[in-house]
């Protein structure tokens, strides 16, 4: 037992809520969860939003995020429960014993200041080394974490490394003042799934090789399946099932578990093309005002009716600009849309409200896709009046046949945006789009911000209101699980090209070009091994080029 | 809901003032311009706060003075909001040459200093209530400009506006359904301390001789009437004073106090 680095036991964690009517008080957000990390292993938290897995992560160090209070259990680190220790212990242990990587690398690292400067600063300001030990340790990391030119990329600015680049740099500023325990909070969320598995790789081959133990939060089941020795499942504030990697993943005991396990397991049916497309897009090419890049060029994909054609790519491919084009906010500078038959004038203004009702869109935030002052009827219930004319009591029955149809209910007429939750506010998003009886629906990333398990749902509402209305889908996404759930033909788009393009048989079956076929190993399979497996297809590639 | 002890303040200071000024010929227990005494008489039950300068009973001016002083204020502040916020919102959805044109205009308006903008005004135009609501209410429209403009912006580009746009919605819609519902209590806020700053205003100009005209009453002007008491220890001078203060004080309260309990509604922390 004297490996035990990290002992917790009952904790429970509570804040105060601040309610849009009545008064504030204080809920239990985590319900006495209890767990053991032995020294150089790893822990997975999983669990969708909301489920105190980053909280539970932080408690390893005694803090509680803004108004968040660790209100009982005991947190025992090295032997000491640090949760009776005074603020000067604290402070002794925070960044020394125990570090912290978060999510978002960009927000974390200041941007005035050299990174060397913020890896060694912890380290040295807890008297571990010194400045020049510091650095070559720092220079050490950077080397084994797989940065370029280790030995001179500390003098740079945050800005001058890329997204994946900089979020090795803060697993660096971590592991350098040589911690018992990094606490990982979504390192690899806010990146692509290309460089997500550089990360990974590297992340992963530093806890090894260090020695140190780790706490990995994410909602990803995949990813982490692939760093931990243990996975605690977690949903709202108590623990759902703890136990072995492989016991969690090939043998979930608890029915949340096994659809976590199973999630984006739709089965979706291709249909094949039909003679006529719905929406031929005709080499188009387009440019942001008062820049000289193409961001489009050349794209010619089409897509029939009641069809769903996904657009993949990474962030920067250039998917969301083909939607801006084809909803008319960017014309584009070359090329054409022809759409139902008709060619759509480039410019949104010049467009006929009959083309602006067939052809809706729906965001990838449905925070702000909503305005926080309309009531969930007049969102809906707007492009009825705007289309259609519809008023009163007419009015009013569709709205409550559309939140029928999004399996909501009429009884939310009368709320607002605040009051739902994220799988709701997408669904009156959905709604909103349906209320106009389009025949296209752009869906600009629209499950991405959600979790697994609502994210499923909404695709499977989407996939049951296509058979419903015959409406079409050009679903951007980066996600290929969802691809794989959903299309009918798929285009790869890479750097404002599309680089593969067909049905979903053809573009998913080899022999893959090499974006394509970089872009479908990197997506996080669930099963044991899967990283380095693909690590090696990968040299094996390098190889034989 | 509760209202806190400050804004409880506030309320109930700005809305006797208001109920004064509203009812001021009920309320006034002489007429405005009447001489009623003898120069500075002291406090007495016939004379609640003395007399003036000439004689005339101070309560008596100091209830007209606060329903002219007011009256300018709250409509010079209504044209500076109502030109201010539609221009502001126009110039954020339009942009384009439009916005440029107007906020060049507003930068040029904005680099003289208001007093003496409106000093040299009013001192070739014929000074009424009139003008001077213009005037005033024009001028400090550049300021609100700013402010709409500002938060327009912001909210511009958010994906529901984006969206009605897509719908093929007017402008009209977007700016009055979807913009200004969410620009409303920065711009309510600003409302509040926009007419304290008119009350200053008109007091001020008033004090110099260009605001109200004699022997009609307003507060900066009873001070100006006054001031020569204050070096034989008369207190006359002080009392719009303090009146003054005291309104733009507690419309200051109330201001914060909205401003507050809109952003909360939205799950915001001021």
């Amino acid at each position: 037992m004297s490996d035990v680095l990290l002992k917790v036991r009952d904790l429970k964690i509570g804040a105060t809520v601040y309610p849009p009517s009545g008064k504030p008080h204080d809920i239990e957000i985590v319900h006495g969860v209890s767990f053991e990390l032995e020294k150089g292993k790893v822990l997975g938290l999983i669990g969708e939003s909301g489920a105190g897995k980053s909280t539970i992560g932080l408690s390893a160090m005694a803090y509680g995020r803004g108004g968040v209070k660790i209100t009982g259990g005991e947190v025992w680190v090295n032997g000491q429960d640090i949760l009776q220790q005074g603020i000067r212990d604290l402070r002794r242990l925070r960044g020394a014993d125990v570090t912290y990587v978060s999510q978002s690398a960009a927000a974390s690292f200041n941007p005035a200041k050299k990174i060397m400067e913020q890896v060694t600063e912890a380290a040295i300001l807890q008297g571990k080394f010194s400045r020049k030990e510091a650095e070559e340790r720092a220079v050490r990391l950077f080397d084994k974490l797989g940065l370029p030119n280790p030995e001179t990329i500390g003098n740079r600015y945050p800005h001058q490394v890329s997204g994946g680049q900089l979020q090795r740099c803060m697993t660096a500023l971590a592991l350098c003042p040589e911690p018992d325990l990094v606490v990982f909070d979504e390192p690899t969320t806010a990146l692509d799934v290309t460089t997500q598995i550089d990360v990974l790789m590297a992340i992963k081959a530093a806890i090894r090789d260090t020695g140190v133990a780790a706490l990995y939060i994410t909602h990803d089941l995949a990813v982490v399946a692939q760093v931990s020795d243990d996975i605690m499942v977690l949903r709202m504030g108590e623990m759902v099932e703890y136990g072995p990697v492989d016991q969690i993943i090939n043998n979930p005991q608890e029915e949340y578990t096994q659809a976590l396990v199973s999630v984006r397991s739709i089965d979706h049916e291709e249909k094949l093309p039909t003679p006529d497309p719905l929406l031929t897009v005709n080499h188009v090419t387009a440019r942001y005002r008062g820049t000289n890049f193409d961001v489009l060029r050349n794209i010619n994909v089409d897509l029939h009716e009641g069809q769903t054609l996904a657009v993949v790519g990474e962030s920067g491919s250039g998917k969301s600009t083909l939607a801006r084009v084809i909803t008319g906010l960017l014309p584009p500078s070359d090329g054409q849309i022809d759409f139902n038959g008709r060619t759509l004038s480039p410019a949104l203004e010049q467009r006929s409200k009959e083309d602006l009702r067939e052809l809706q869109m729906i965001y990838q935030m449905a925070d702000t896709a909503m305005n926080p002052r309309q009531t969930v009827g007049t969102i809906i219930g707007r492009p009825l009046e705007f289309y259609f004319g519809m008023r009163g009591a007419e009015k009013r029955k569709r709205i409550a046949e559309l939140l029928e149809e999004i399996e909501m209910g009429d009884g939310f007429i009368d709320r607002y945006p605040a009051e739902l939750s994220g799988g709701q506010k997408q669904r009156v998003c959905i709604a909103r789009a349906l209320a106009a009886k389009p025949k296209l629906i752009i869906c600009d990333e629209v499950t991405s911000a959600l979790d697994p398990l609502v994210a499923d749902g909404i695709l499977k509402l989407l996939l049951n209101l296509q058979k419903i209305e015959n409406v079409a889908y050009l679903f951007i996404t980066h996600d290929l699980a969802t691809v794989r759930a959903i299309a009918d033909s798929i285009a790869v788009m890479y750097q404002g090209k599309v680089v593969r393009y067909g049905t979903k048989s053809e573009v998913l079956s080899p022999p893959f070009d090499d974006y394509t076929d970089l872009l479908l190993s990197s997506v996080p399979e669930m099963k044991l091994g899967w990283l380095e497996e693909v690590i090696a297809h990968r040299k094996m590639e390098s190889a034989g080029n | 809901m509760r209202i806190p002890i400050s804004a409880m303040i506030g309320l109930f200071f700005t809305g006797l003032y208001f109920f004064i000024a509203i009812f001021a010929p009920w309320l006034a227990p002489y007429g405005m311009t009447e001489a009623v005494g003898d120069v500075w008489e002291p406090a007495s039950s016939t004379h609640w706060l003395g007399t003036d300068s000439i004689g005339r009973d101070l309560l008596t001016r100091m209830i007209y003075g606060g329903r002219t002083t007011i009256w300018i204020a709250t409509a010079a502040t209504i044209l500076s909001f109502t030109t201010g916020s539609v221009l502001g919102l126009l110039a954020a959805v339009i942009g384009g040459w439009v916005d440029q044109l107007l906020s060049r205009l507003v930068d040029l308006l904005m680099s003289i200093p208001s007093l003496i903008f409106a000093l040299v005004v009013l001192s070739v135009m014929p000074v009424t209530v009139t003008v001077l609501i213009l005037v005033m209410g024009l001028l400090d429209s550049t300021r609100v400009y700013r402010l709409a403009r500002a938060v327009a912006v912001d909210i511009n580009v958010m994906d529901y506006v984006e969206a009605a746009k897509l719908r093929g919605e007017g402008r009209s819609w977007i700016i009055f359904r979807e913009i200004l519902p969410n620009a409303l209590s920065p711009l309510v806020a600003e409302m509040g301390l926009r007419f304290i700053f008119m009350v200053l205003f008109v007091s001020t100009l008033s004090f110099l001789g260009l605001g109200v005209q004699p022997p009609a009453a307003d507060w900066g002007g009873i001070v100006k009437e006054n001031k020569e008491g204050i070096v034989y220890g008369i207190p006359a001078a002080l009392v719009p004073a303090v009146a003054i203060a005291t309104l733009a004080i507690s419309v200051n309260l109330v201001a914060d106090w909205v401003l507050n309990r809109t952003t909360s509604l939205k799950g915001g922390r001021g």
